[in-house]
């Protein structure tokens, strides 16, 4: 800013001489400074309030205050006893609700009186003479300003600061490395046996797994999806899953739908990816990773509710509204020979938010 | 500081009554071992100017205290660990339920602890209250410029303050361990994910894994009741140190200088208005918390990746980050390098880091393109610096697009219009509305100056019309009181710089781009009547 502050100075001269204004020496930059400026009429006589003329009004406010803190106190007896008037019995939801409100309420009357009695108190009763305070420049005055100079020369003499340049050098170079090792050791909080890549690429389905109902994980048939209808999907077997289960579930959900085979426009390479109409799709978003369960059954668009990505189940789930770049990815299905919907693999690309080395 | 009223405690050694001799034998005793008197002394009289708008800071800091104490009762009760329990509390239809031991203990404290969900609500309203008053306080620093010289700095301390609430908030919502929170913790996933280079190493040291991992609640618990508080404290105290140093802005007016404070004194008068004012505070907040669910987790249920309801929205605070992710056009991600950039991720993140940055440092700015360093303590009112309120009202537009955009789905279903159409036009609105925000502002902000430039000089429409001898109709105009006035003529006027060679003859790039800044601001204005025109009008007018 140094730069800034030439200009300033400078400009000073060029916009305004600055003449006879409080802050002497200081640029005003291009503030004009007018010379014939109205003056200040100084402060508006004082007007007294009803409660310094009327001793009766007077009165009333001190009772309105007073009566507002006993107000005060009944309101905290109150809360008090709607707390042992509610208790809350098992499964009881009515005594909650009047706990709640009633402790509540009475814990706003006590804090109101104080309130407004405070107040009150305040405007109508103590003095409202305004005060006024001078003010003076925020800097500190020169001869402190002095000393203060005077005590960093000593310093730095009797320390050598200035002077041992090397010292001064590696203890600030000192100072700026000494925290990382604190930020390093956060490192501890990425698990250090996992390969993120390879986990973010990989999830539950498998050749054989069968499709099961999120969440009761019954077996789905193809017999069962009938047209235009949708099912929310979990592997096999997740449900008994010991550990990190909601892992796996967050990448394995997916979305069951069964259209027309005559409304499905399907590539050539994934034509066996789906059976007699029925197709399967991730359930994540592929923009920050949002469960994608919103199906328009006549459009056969698929909405995200927290973005509102959309994608065209006819089209592979190709986005066709919303911040989402890429489809939802496919999970191949087949049936297996008692007539359930079963996966060909996993899928073929990582599912979810997009991340760096999504293709390496 | 120095101008303490020295004819505060002033102790009477006369006779005196029993309550009072108790009074002042405590002081005495108090002071003898603290020195108390000399801060009584300092700030006993320390005047407070008075003004609505002043109290939106300590709506602030009195609902942060408010947050304290229902926080602190919480603590007493959530558990923040992921382990599954099934849950087995008083809340049938969630009963038997897997859920993480936080979500259970979340629903304990709303239903089988007496007073735990009012707690709960009082802690949540106020925390809202806490950010909105934040964001209010903010409007009016900057509107009436109190952010110039000598608080800049503290401009900037209360902007970290703005940033730690939300993150206080953010990490406080995420803690229940929910179904709304969790899906905000996968958004926040997808975002870090998105980050170039070392996003999925980030993303799995956040979450210690894989999303959603078991870790995130206990991590995220840290930071809400340890580190992040601790950091609001601290700037808490900076500021308010600032604000006894600089003391207070205060409005234009007559008697009121830039060199004197008119208001009232702490004790007793300010003293009993702010402190009454906390009361207040703290019952609104209570108030609403029992009247008002906030949160209901017991709806929502506890995390699970697959289901999701439709309408789903953040905390209005983080609506506005939550709201610009919605607003990027389709396919914007590109595969260079070898790697993944995600612009829908990172356009947003980028858009905003510079909103951010511009609103923190705007002070500088200003002063850079003005040149002025006197400090400056009369503030002024919004419609007398036209471009910096125009500014201003550009950037609310801005932010209010993005933060339209986080309901974009429940706009379009409560005014029956299309998702799409509402995305479009709140597009256009965040890149074509500052610009309309910002001229429609400035003129009116012209026009009201020249509105109080024509009362200044010719007084009111009095209404009565007059008709001459000669036939001509007047209105009668009523002069304004000489203390009416100058509240409408008492403001500076800055000229555009005229762009000059410095000393060494050169004209440097930095003195051009501040010639043009300065011809931006300043170019179109309203000069403040002088005593000459006041004169002459008084010669027109009989």
């Amino acid at each position: 800013m140094a730069q800034d502050a030439k200009n300033g100075s400078t400009d000073a001269v060029v916009a305004a001489s600055g003449a006879g204004h409080a802050d002497d020496g200081l640029s005003a930059g291009t503030a004009v400074i007018p010379a014939d400026a109205i003056p200040n009429p100084g402060h508006p006589p004082h007007r007294k309030r009803v409660t310094d003329t009327n001793p009766k009004k007077e009165k009333r406010a001190e009772r309105t205050v007073f009566t507002l803190f006993f107000l005060s106190i009944i309101g905290s007896i109150g809360a008090i006893a709607a707390y042992i008037a509610f208790p809350i019995e098992n499964g009881n939801h009515e005594m909650v609700r009047m706990s709640t409100l009633f402790v509540g309420l009475g814990m706003a009357l006590a804090l109101f009186g104080i309130g407004v009695a405070a107040i009150h108190w305040g405007k109508a009763l103590m003095n409202d003479k305004e005060g006024i305070d001078e003010r003076h420049p925020v800097r500190g005055d020169d001869a402190t300003r002095e000393e203060a100079a005077e005590i960093f020369h000593l310093a730095n003499e009797e320390s050598g600061f200035g002077r041992r340049t090397l010292i001064r050098n590696s203890l600030i170079g000192a100072l700026v490395a000494f925290p990382l090792p604190g930020v390093v050791l956060l490192r501890s909080l990425a698990p250090h046996d996992q390969d993120p890549v390879a986990l973010l690429k990989e999830t539950m389905w498998d050749k054989g797994v069968r499709l099961t109902r999120d969440p009761s994980g019954t077996p789905i048939k193809a017999s069962d999806v009938t047209i235009g209808s949708v099912f929310h999907v979990i592997p096999e077997g997740l449900n008994e899953l010991e550990h990190d289960k909601l892992n796996a579930k967050a990448k394995a959900i997916v979305l069951l739908m069964r259209l027309k085979p005559e409304d499905l426009i399907e590539d050539e390479n994934r034509k066996g990816w789906s059976y007699d109409g029925i197709v399967a799709y991730s359930k994540v978003c592929t923009h920050v990773g949002c469960p994608v369960a919103l199906y328009e059954q006549q459009t056969h668009h698929l909405l995200c509710p927290c973005h509102q990505s959309q994608f065209d189940v006819t089209r592979h789930c190709e986005v066709i509204f919303g911040p989402a770049k890429r489809p939802l990815p496919q999970l191949p299905i087949t049936v297996n020979d008692e007539g359930y919907l079963v996966a060909q693999s996993d899928f073929t690309e990582p599912v979810g938010p997009s991340f760096w080395e999504r293709l390496s | 500081m120095s101008t303490a009223n020295a004819t505060a405690t002033t102790e009477s050694t006369a006779p005196q009554q029993g309550g009072v001799r108790f009074t002042s034998a405590a002081a005495n005793y108090i002071d003898d071992r603290t020195k108390v008197s000399a801060a009584v002394k300092e700030f006993g009289r320390k005047i407070f100017p008075d003004h609505w708008s002043f109290l939106l800071g300590e709506v602030a800091l009195y609902s942060f205290v408010v947050i304290l104490l229902s926080g602190t009762f919480l603590t007493l009760f959530f558990q923040a660990s992921m382990a599954e329990v099934h849950y087995n509390g008083s809340y049938v239809p969630l009963k038997g339920m897997e859920m993480s031991v936080a979500m259970a203990s979340t629903l304990d404290i709303s239903f089988d602890i007496r007073g735990g969900l009012l707690m709960r609500q009082v802690h949540h309203w106020a925390a809202l209250l806490f950010v909105a008053s934040i964001g209010l306080h903010m409007l009016r620093i900057f509107f009436t410029g109190a952010f110039r010289k000598p608080r800049e700095l503290n401009w900037v301390i209360g902007f970290v303050l703005f940033i730690l609430a939300m993150a206080e908030g953010f990490t406080g919502y995420s803690l229940p361990d929910d179904l709304l929170s969790g899906n905000g913790l996968r958004i926040i996933d997808g975002i870090v994910k998105g980050i170039p280079l070392v996003g999925t190493w980030l993303s799995f040291l956040v979450f210690g894994g894989e999303f959603p991992g078991t870790d995130i609640v206990g991590r995220l618990y840290a930071m809400h009741i340890m580190l992040l508080p601790a950091l609001v404290l601290v700037f808490i105290a900076l500021h308010l140190v600032f604000v006894v140093v600089h003391k207070h802005t205060q409005f234009p007016g007559a008697g009121r200088t830039n060199n004197n404070v008119v208001g009232f004194p702490v004790l007793p008068v300010y003293a009993a208005k702010a402190g009454g004012f906390f009361f207040i505070v703290f019952g609104v907040i209570v108030t609403i918390a029992s009247l008002f669910t906030i949160n209901p987790v017991w709806n929502y249920g506890p995390y699970d990746p697959s289901p999701v309801s439709a309408g789903t929205q953040p905390d209005w605070y983080i609506g506005f980050a939550d709201g610009a992710l919605r607003l990027v056009p389709p396919h914007w991600e590109t595969e260079w390098f070898g790697g993944t950039w995600s612009w829908n991720i990172l356009a947003p993140l980028i858009v905003i880091g510079i909103f951010i940055v511009l609103v923190m440092v705007y002070p500088f700015i200003e002063a850079w393109i003005t040149g002025d360093k006197r400090e400056h303590h009369l503030l002024d009112r919004p419609r007398n610096a036209p471009t910096r309120t125009a500014i201003g009202a550009a950037g609310v537009t801005f932010y209010a697009a993005m933060w339209a955009g986080a309901s974009s789905d429940l706009v379009a279903t409560h005014f029956q219009m299309s998702m799409e159409g509402v995305i479009h036009a709140l597009q256009f609105a965040l890149i074509v509305g500052p610009f309309i925000a910002y001229f429609i502002t400035k003129r009116i902000c012209l026009g009201l100056q020249k509105k109080d430039r024509s009362i200044a000089l010719h007084g009111y429409e009095s209404g009565r019309i007059v008709r001459m001898q000669g036939g001509e109709y007047i209105e009668v105009h009523k002069p304004v009181s000489d203390y009416e006035r100058w509240e409408l003529v008492s403001f500076e006027e800055y000229k555009p710089l005229v762009l000059r060679p410095n000393d060494e003859g050169k004209i440097t790039f930095g003195n051009r781009l501040r010639t043009v800044f300065s011809r931006w601001f300043f170019q179109d204005r309203v000069a403040p009547v002088t005593q000459g025109e006041i004169e002459a009008e008084g010669h027109n007018h009989h």
